[in-house]
C-alpha cells in the first residue's frame, strides 16, 4: 500500500480516540443503572476547554506551561508508529519499538516535572506514585515485546505485529494470549483506570495520575485529556493487533474488524471498572509484578521451544 | 464512691439538686465513674456569678440513668484529660468558651476559633482587638528529613463542609493526623438563650442539617422535661418513625459513599438514588425531605393518615428491597472487601477510652446505643437491637450501618402497624424556672446530648449541645495512625462526621 495513504492510520487515531473514552463511560453508566453521557461527550468537553482561558499559579515556571504540548506531541508521534493489521504504519524502521517506549516515557517525564513544578504536596505525592508504578509496569511492555520479536524477527513494529498474526496456528496463540493479558494490565495502569487508579475520583489523596494534572485548566487541560485519549488508543491498538487475526481477513474487512476490536477493548475496560473496586495502593505493585510475570512466562516458553 | 443524683433520659430536676462539689471531689467523682465504665456525655462551663460552674453529665449505660455533678472554678483547674482522654475535646471547649485553663492538658488549643465568652479572660492570653482566624494555630509536627506534611482543606475537591486536616507522613504512611475545625461556627447555643421562642426550634434543626429530626427531638424532649410534660403516645411514635427514616437515608447514603470511595460504581450510583428515595419518604410525612418543622415541643406537627401510612410503608418496602440488592453487592465483591477489611482499625479499648459514640463505637465492639441503654419515648416500649461488631475497621463500620438499616426498616413497619391513636400535639407547659433537663437521642451518627438550664421566669439561661461528631472526630484522627494516606477518604467516609454539628 502506498505510503501517503498510510497516514490515514494516525489521522483516524487523532479523530476517533475520544470515542473510546465515550464508550467506557457508557458501559460504566450501564452498570450503575444510569443512561450515561453521549458517546461524543469527550469531544464536547475538549472543545469547551479549548475555548476557555488557562489559569496559572504564580509559583509555577515555564515547565508547567510547556508540558502539555510535549505530552501531546509525544502521543501524536506514537500513533504514527502503530500499524493496523496489514496496514503498515507510515513511520516504520527497525527498533521503532524503542522509540515508542521512550516517547511514552518522555510524556510521563514531562507530566511528572510539571507536577513537581507546582510545588503542591498533592502533586508531589502523585508524581512519586506515578514514577514508582511506571517503573514496575515497564517490564511488562519490554518482556512482552521481546516475545513478539522472537516470534516475528527483529524489525519495525509494523513487521513485528504482522508476523504475529500471520503465524497463528503454530502454538503461538497461547503465548500471544499471555502477552495480551499482561498488556491489558499495562493498559489499565498506563491509562490510570480502575483497579489501579480511578479517573473519576475527586479525592486528591487517592489519585495517581489525575492529581498530577490538577493545576491545568482550559486549553492546557484539553491537551492533557486529548493526549490521555490518544494514549488509551495506542495501548488498545497494540492489544487489538495482538489478539485479532487481522492478516487472515480479506483486506476490506480489516478496518471494520480493527474498529470493532477497539470498541471491544473499551467495553472490557468499562466492565472491569464497573465490577472491581480500586486496589489499595500497597497492592498495586503485586498486580504489576504479576503482569510482568505473565510476559516472562511467555518469554521463557518461547525461548525453550 | 460519692453519691450523685440520678435522672432518667428526658427528665428535669431543680438546678439546686445538682450537688456542688469541691474541685477535687468533682474530679474524683468523674474519674471513679469513668473507671467503672461510665462515660462523659457532656462536660461544660456556664456562668455562675463571677465564676464559672463546670457541669458534668455522666451516662451510666448499665443502669440506664444519667448522673450529674458540678463545681466552681475561677481561672484554672487541674485537667481531667491526662487521666481520661474522653475529656480532651470538652476541656478544650471549656478553655475556649470561658477562658479557664485546664492545667496539665496535653494539647490545649482552641477548637472553634471564636473569642472567649468572658470579656476579661482568655485561656491563651490572645489580643482581644485582633480577629481570630479559624485554624491559624500551632500544629503537631514530626521532624525529620524524610517526613513531609500534607495539608488538606478547608476547601475540598468534593462538595463537603470545610475543615482542615494536617497529615505528618513518612512516604505513604501517616504518622499523625491533626483535625482542626471551626469554619462553621455560628453560635447557635448562644443565639437560643432567652428562649424558647418561635425561632428556637428552627435554630436547633440547623445544628446539623442531616440530623434535623435527631436534634429537634432532643430539643423537644428537653423543653418538655422542663415543663414536666411528655408528648402524646402518637407523637412519640411518629418521632421515632421519622428518626429511623432519617437513619435509613443517611446510612444508605454512607454505604454508597463508601462504595464510591473505592471506585465501586454500581452500589455508589444506586445508593445515591435510594438515599433520595428515603428522604422523599420523610417529605411524604411532613413535606420536607430533611424533616424540618416536623418535631416540636409538645408533639409533632404532621399526622400520619392511614392513606399516607400505606404509601409510606409501600415506599420503604420497595426502597429497602433495592437497597438490599445494591448493598449486598458490596459484601459479595472481594475487591471491595479487600479495601474495607483492616483499614482504619480502632480497638474496643481505644474506642471506649476516647468516648466514641454511635455506629463508630459499635463497630469497635462497644455496646452502646441510647435507644436501648437510656431509652426515651417510643423506644421505652419498642426495642431496636443494638448492633455491635468487634473488628473496628471500615468494614465493621459499614456492616453496622447495614444491620441498622435492616433493624430500622423492621422498626418503622412495626411502629406504624401499632400506631397509638390520639392527638399528635398538646400545648407544652412553660419551662419551670431554675431547672436543668438532659435529653439524649440516638441520632444516626450516635448520641446527641442536649442540656437545657432555665433561669428566672423559665427562660433558657444556658443551653449545651453535644453532637456525636464532637465525640468522634478524635477517633477519626486516631484511626489514621499507621495507615496509608490514600486510605484517608475511605476512613473519613466510614465515620462521616458533621462539621457544623461540631462547630455549632
Amino acid at each position: 500500500m502506498t505510503s501517503h495513504l498510510n497516514w490515514g492510520l494516525p489521522l483516524a487515531a487523532w479523530l476517533l480516540s475520544p470515542v473510546i473514552l465515550g464508550i467506557i463511560n457508557r458501559v460504566k453508566a450501564f452498570f450503575g443503572g444510569r443512561k450515561g453521557p453521549s458517546l461524543w461527550q469527550p469531544y464536547y468537553d475538549l472543545f469547551k476547554l479549548l475555548r476557555k482561558g488557562s489559569v496559572y499559579s504564580r509559583s509555577t515556571s515555564g515547565i508547567l506551561r510547556a508540558a502539555p504540548a510535549v505530552i501531546l506531541a509525544c502521543m501524536a508521534v506514537c500513533t504514527a508508529i502503530l500499524p493496523w493489521g496489514a496496514f503498515r504504519a507510515p513511520v516504520s524502521f527497525v527498533g521503532d519499538v524503542v522509540l515508542l517506549a521512550y516517547l511514552l516515557g518522555l510524556a510521563r517525564f514531562a507530566t511528572v516535572l510539571a507536577a513537581l513544578d507546582t510545588g503542591s504536596s498533592f502533586e508531589g505525592m502523585g508524581a512519586s506514585r506515578e514514577v514508582q508504578y511506571a517503573a514496575l509496569a515497564e517490564p511488562s511492555f519490554f518482556l512482552g515485546m521481546l516475545v513478539l520479536v522472537l516470534h516475528s524477527g527483529f524489525q519495525g513494529l509494523s513487521g513485528i505485529l504482522s508476523g504475529v498474526s500471520a503465524n497463528t496456528g503454530h502454538g503461538g496463540n497461547l503465548l500471544l494470549l499471555l502477552v495480551a493479558g499482561s498488556w491489558f494490565v499495562l493498559l489499565l495502569t498506563e491509562n490510570s483506570r480502575i483497579p489501579i487508579d480511578d479517573p473519576n475520583t475527586h479525592l486528591e489523596l487517592t489519585m495517581i495520575h489525575e492529581v498530577m494534572v490538577l493545576d491545568y485548566s482550559g486549553p492546557d487541560l484539553a491537551y492533557i485529556l486529548y493526549a490521555a485519549a490518544l494514549k488509551l488508543w495506542i495501548f488498545s491498538t497494540l492489544i487489538v493487533n495482538l489478539i485479532f487475526p487481522l492478516h487472515s481477513l480479506p483486506w476490506w474487512s480489516q478496518i471494520p474488524t480493527f474498529l470493532l476490536g477497539m470498541a471491544l477493548v473499551a467495553v472490557l475496560v468499562g466492565v472491569v471498572e464497573s465490577i472491581l473496586a480500586r486496589l489499595r495502593l500497597l497492592q498495586i505493585p503485586k498486580i504489576l509484578i504479576g503482569s510482568a510475570t505473565l510476559s516472562l512466562i511467555a518469554l521463557i516458553v518461547k525461548w525453550m521451544g | 464512691m460519692t453519691m450523685l443524683p440520678h435522672v432518667y433520659n428526658g427528665q428535669a430536676l431543680p438546678l439546686a439538686k445538682v450537688p456542688e462539689l469541691t474541685m477535687s471531689e468533682f474530679r474524683t467523682a468523674i474519674l471513679e465513674r469513668i473507671a467503672d465504665g461510665r462515660r462523659i456525655s457532656s462536660l461544660f462551663g456556664m456562668p455562675h456569678g463571677d465564676r464559672i460552674a463546670l457541669l458534668a453529665v455522666l451516662a451510666n449505660d448499665r443502669q440506664g440513668v444519667l448522673e450529674l455533678c458540678r463545681t466552681q472554678v475561677r481561672d484554672a483547674y487541674p485537667a481531667l484529660t491526662p487521666e481520661t482522654p474522653q475529656a480532651h475535646w470538652f476541656e478544650r471547649e471549656i478553655a475556649e468558651q470561658w477562658g479557664i485553663v485546664p492545667e496539665g492538658h496535653p494539647w490545649l488549643k482552641p477548637i472553634r476559633f471564636h473569642p472567649c465568652y468572658r470579656s476579661d479572660s482568655d485561656a491563651w492570653g490572645r489580643d482581644r482587638t485582633r480577629a481570630i482566624e479559624p485554624c491559624v494555630t500551632d500544629y503537631f509536627r514530626v521532624e525529620g528529613e524524610e517526613i513531609h506534611e500534607v495539608a488538606v482543606g478547608p476547601v475540598h475537591a468534593g462538595i463537603i463542609e470545610p475543615g482542615h486536616f494536617r497529615f505528618q507522613c513518612h512516604g505513604e504512611n501517616v504518622l499523625h493526623l491533626e483535625i482542626e475545625l471551626g469554619y462553621q461556627h455560628r453560635g447557635i447555643e448562644r443565639a437560643i438563650l432567652g428562649g424558647p421562642d418561635r425561632r428556637t426550634a428552627h435554630y436547633v434543626e440547623t445544628l446539623a442539617g442531616d440530623t434535623s429530626i435527631g436534634h429537634a427531638t432532643a430539643f423537644a424532649l428537653a423543653i418538655e422535661a422542663l415543663g414536666e410534660t411528655t408528648a402524646t403516645p402518637r407523637a412519640q411514635a411518629l418521632r421515632a418513625v421519622a428518626l429511623e427514616i432519617e437513619r435509613l437515608a443517611n446510612h444508605t447514603g454512607d454505604l454508597g459513599a463508601l462504595a464510591n470511595d473505592v471506585g465501586f460504581l454500581p452500589t455508589a450510583s444506586f445508593c445515591g438514588r435510594l438515599r433520595g428515595d428515603f428522604l422523599n419518604t420523610t417529605a411524604l410525612l411532613c413535606g420536607n425531605r430533611f424533616g424540618r418543622n416536623l418535631v416540636r415541643p409538645g408533639g409533632v406537627r404532621f399526622d400520619l393518615t392511614p392513606r399516607i401510612a400505606d404509601e409510606l410503608l409501600k415506599r420503604i418496602e420497595t426502597t429497602f428491597a433495592d437497597t438490599e440488592n445494591a448493598v449486598n453487592l458490596l459484601w459479595q465483591t472481594p475487591s471491595v472487601m479487600a479495601r474495607f477489611e483492616g483499614t482504619g482499625t480502632i480497638s474496643c479499648h481505644d474506642a471506649a477510652a476516647m468516648g466514641l459514640v454511635g455506629p463508630a463505637a459499635r463497630a469497635s465492639g462497644v455496646n452502646l446505643d441510647v435507644r436501648n441503654d437510656l431509652p426515651w419515648g417510643a423506644y421505652r416500649a419498642h426495642h431496636v437491637p443494638t448492633v455491635s461488631l468487634p473488628a473496628g475497621d471500615v468494614c465493621a463500620r459499614a456492616y453496622v450501618r447495614w444491620f441498622e438499616i435492616r433493624n430500622s426498616v423492621r422498626f418503622v413497619a412495626e411502629e406504624i402497624a401499632a400506631l397509638p391513636a390520639g392527638p399528635i400535639q398538646q400545648e407544652p407547659a412553660p419551662p419551670a424556672p431554675d431547672h436543668l433537663a438532659v435529653a439524649l437521642v440516638e441520632g444516626w451518627r450516635g448520641e446527641i446530648c442536649h442540656v437545657a438550664i432555665t433561669g428566672d421566669g423559665g427562660r433558657l439561661r444556658h443551653y449545651k449541645v453535644t453532637d456525636p461528631s464532637f465525640h468522634n472526630w478524635f477517633g477519626l484522627a486516631m484511626a489514621l495512625r499507621g495507615q496509608q494516606i490514600s486510605d484517608f477518604p475511605l476512613c473519613n467516609k466510614s465515620f462521616n462526621l458533621s462539621y457544623c454539628g461540631h462547630d455549632l
